[in-house]
């Protein structure tokens, strides 16, 4: 399969009164034709502001995408004149946002928001973008499709809304959809109608997917391969199966060890990574996890870990990751 | 209905809290000047259960379910419409509100969100210490700032902290300012609502394990409300889930998980995705189709019918009572094998 997106060494930062935060600081990784990636990391760890730099939509000031490329079928994203960059957005690259309340315009009916991108990438009529709205949605599994586009937001339910949303991202039929969280604020029982329909939707169409989330299960049932990023870099990438059968940063072994699991017997005590996340204004020399990680050695204060391979497509920017593969091997986990 | 009274009264149980038949209905009011009630949000309907001494009984569901209006009922943070809460023997329904602020040291509260449950403008150490001016619980000043001291330090926050505003905390250090205030009064029972879903996962294990901690130093009473099922699972001694404003399973917590009986746990405990793709792909799941309907207007009989893939015409008709089918293992599906026939509905 042909590569659709290649980033490389991607660096956005945000210029405060207080300092700079080094929100995404050299991020590299590369997506395939019609295959789903997870980026996974926990609130500030600059999975959103990696994603958002793709499309440009960093609010400048005080944000800057200060270097990398962004290579998206053939063409450096960060190079195209504004211009080109909105037929990109919407039409290539889509977008779904955490907050289906906030993310969707509450004065504008749903036909109208769904028929906006299709007249303008398009080039549709009127009659004709309301039809292929009417489809969208169908496809999207709302039922009465006709009287639902006269609607307005508020009269959708969450789950409602994110599909509104799903509807809205394929309605110009893009290479890739990028999707913020799409079921933090939802129920598990529409969480997971919600991420079924768009991996049915990404195999039947062939559309890549970036799935941001936190959430480590949702990335384990829908993602093919998997990002770990903690404090602006990606400190760990491999197959899914890799990640959870040989997780080999200590942050990915500690996040997998700290949550509670249904398929495991249930443990006397939980572990979870102690600490806090470092302040991306002040980040300590060396590795940024190093302060809440106890396989830390001496060189870990000094030098950044590079991404190494650890096996064929699985890489960790760890020191030790050699040993932690062998230590989780021996724990059978 | 008989069935439910003969457990819960078990003589020889430690009962600390009993729910009897509660209902909490929200008028939906219309017109401008003389409002009238068109229509009622039944959050909570006929509910019963209890919560032994030291246990922690764990409440999950969906959002709009009514798990966080049962928890406001129980600390009479809503006064409910029907039912009974006893507490100690003792039905807070009818405590006038005068007396209920003494009781109110008897039970507290955690709340979901660590930002807007605290006051910006006040500092940890008064937040914390509030409850003890309010209950006029220390004697001086300095006995005032011990105190706060020694809750800051049991959360595991430094006690130089006191002076800090909430901003200047991260989420999982203000979820400790949360439980830190809960314990100022030295409660015996606690409602946590929610209070981990907030927060990092790598942060959640940490106040869990506090919860715990505090649970067994102190000898606490839980009720852990929460949608996440494997957190729950790992807190609770036993597990309610609640649908619709009724609570249609409860059981001890490994039994619930290993043999659900009502399609509707069964379902959301299918839903919830592990971290592990090779098992994950071998679990069978119940993808459930449709939302939950409105509370302003339950279907009739069983609230789960248009959902669920054993109804027959029977549960559109029947409301299931909550019947115990196997010892200390209780549900509300006509459908489970030994339920028995339901009762004619007036």
């Amino acid at each position: 399969m042909a590569t659709l997106l290649e980033v490389r060494a991607l660096k956005t930062h945000f210029f405060t009164q207080a300092g700079v935060v080094k929100a995404v600081d050299g991020v590299s990784y590369d997506l395939e034709e019609g295959e789903t990636l997870g980026l996974v990391g926990e609130s500030g760890c600059g999975k959103s502001v990696s994603a958002l730099s793709i499309m440009r939509l960093i609010p400048d000031p005080p944000g800057k995408t200060v270097g990398g490329e962004v290579i998206f079928d053939g063409q450096d994203l960060l190079k195209l004149p504004d211009s080109q960059m909105r037929r990109v957005r919407g039409k290539q690259i889509s977008m779904v946002f955490q907050e289906p309340m906030t993310s969707l315009n509450p004065v504008l009916s749903i036909g109208r928001q769904l028929t906006e991108s299709l007249e303008l990438h398009l080039g549709m009529s009127k009659t004709e973008a309301r039809r292929e709205a009417v489809r969208r949605l169908a496809q999207v599994g709302i039922p009465d499709p006709e009287r639902r586009l006269k609607q307005f937001p508020h009269q959708f339910s969450g789950g409602m809304r994110q599909r509104v949303m799903i509807a809205m991202a394929l309605s110009c039929n893009p290479k890739l959809i990028i999707a913020d969280e799409p079921t933090t604020a939802l129920d598990v029982t529409i969480q997971a109608q919600i991420l079924e329909l768009m991996k049915h939707l990404s195999r039947e169409y062939g559309v890549s997917l970036i799935i941001i989330t936190h959430n480590l299960g949702v990335v384990a049932r829908y993602a093919d391969r998997v990002n770990i990023m903690y404090a602006g870099k990606i400190i760990e990438r491999g197959t899914a199966r890799d990640i959870y059968r040989h997780p080999s940063h200590p942050y990915t072994l500690g996040l997998l060890h700290s949550v509670p699991r249904l398929d495991l017997p249930r443990k006397e005590k939980l572990d979870p990574v102690e600490g806090q996340p470092p302040d991306l204004m002040n980040l300590p020399a060396g590795c940024a996890f190093r302060e809440r990680c106890r396989f830390a050695i001496e060189r870990c204060a000094e030098e950044i870990p590079p991404l190494q391979s650890v096996s064929a497509g699985h890489f960790s920017a760890c020191f030790a990751s050699a040993t932690l593969v062998s230590r989780a091997q021996e724990h059978g986990a | 209905m008989k069935a439910v009274e003969r457990t819960q009264n078990k003589p020889g149980d430690n009962v600390l809290i009993e729910v009897k038949h509660l209902k909490m209905y929200f008028p939906v009011t219309s017109g401008i000047l003389v409002q009238r009630a068109v229509g009622y949000i039944k959050a909570v309907d006929d509910v019963s259960f209890f919560v032994r001494r030291g246990e922690t009984l764990g409440l999950v569901g969906e959002s709009g379910c009514g798990k966080t209006t049962t928890g406001r009922c129980i600390l009479q943070l809503y006064r409910p419409t029907a039912g009974t809460v006893l507490f100690d023997g003792k039905d807070l329904c009818s405590v006038p509100g005068r007396e209920l602020r003494g009781i109110r040291r008897q039970m507290q509260v955690i709340f979901q969100d660590p930002y807007s449950s605290l006051d910006p403008r006040m500092t940890a150490g008064n937040i914390i210490g509030e409850p003890l001016i309010v209950h006029g619980l220390s004697r001086d000043r300095r006995e005032y700032r011990e105190r706060v001291a020694e809750l800051l330090s049991l959360v595991g926050l430094n006690t130089y902290m006191a002076d800090r505003f909430p901003h200047e905390f991260s989420g999982g250090q203000r979820q400790r300012i949360g439980v830190a205030r809960a314990l100022a009064v030295n409660p015996q029972f606690i409602v946590c609502d929610e209070p981990v879903s907030a927060l990092d996962v790598s942060i959640q294990a940490q106040i869990i394990n506090l919860l715990e901690e505090l649970q067994e130093k102190f000898d606490l009473t839980y009720l852990f409300i929460a949608h996440d099922l494997s957190v729950v699972r790992h807190i609770s001694d036993r597990v309610a889930v609640m649908y619709l404003g009724h609570i249609v399973e409860i059981a001890e917590r490994n039994e619930i998980y290993a043999n659900p009986l009502h399609p509707y746990t069964e379902a959301l405990l299918s839903a919830v995705p592990i971290p592990d793709p090779i098992t994950d792909a071998q679990r069978e799941r119940i993808l459930l189709t449709g939302e939950v309907p409105s509370p302003l207007n339950p279907p009739r009989g069983c609230v789960f019918h248009p959902r669920c893939w054993m109804a027959t015409k029977e549960c559109q008709e029947v409301i299931p009572e909550l019947r115990e089918v196997q010892t200390g293992h209780w549900v509300a599906c006509l459908h489970v094998p030994g339920y028995g026939s339901p009762e004619s509905v007036p």
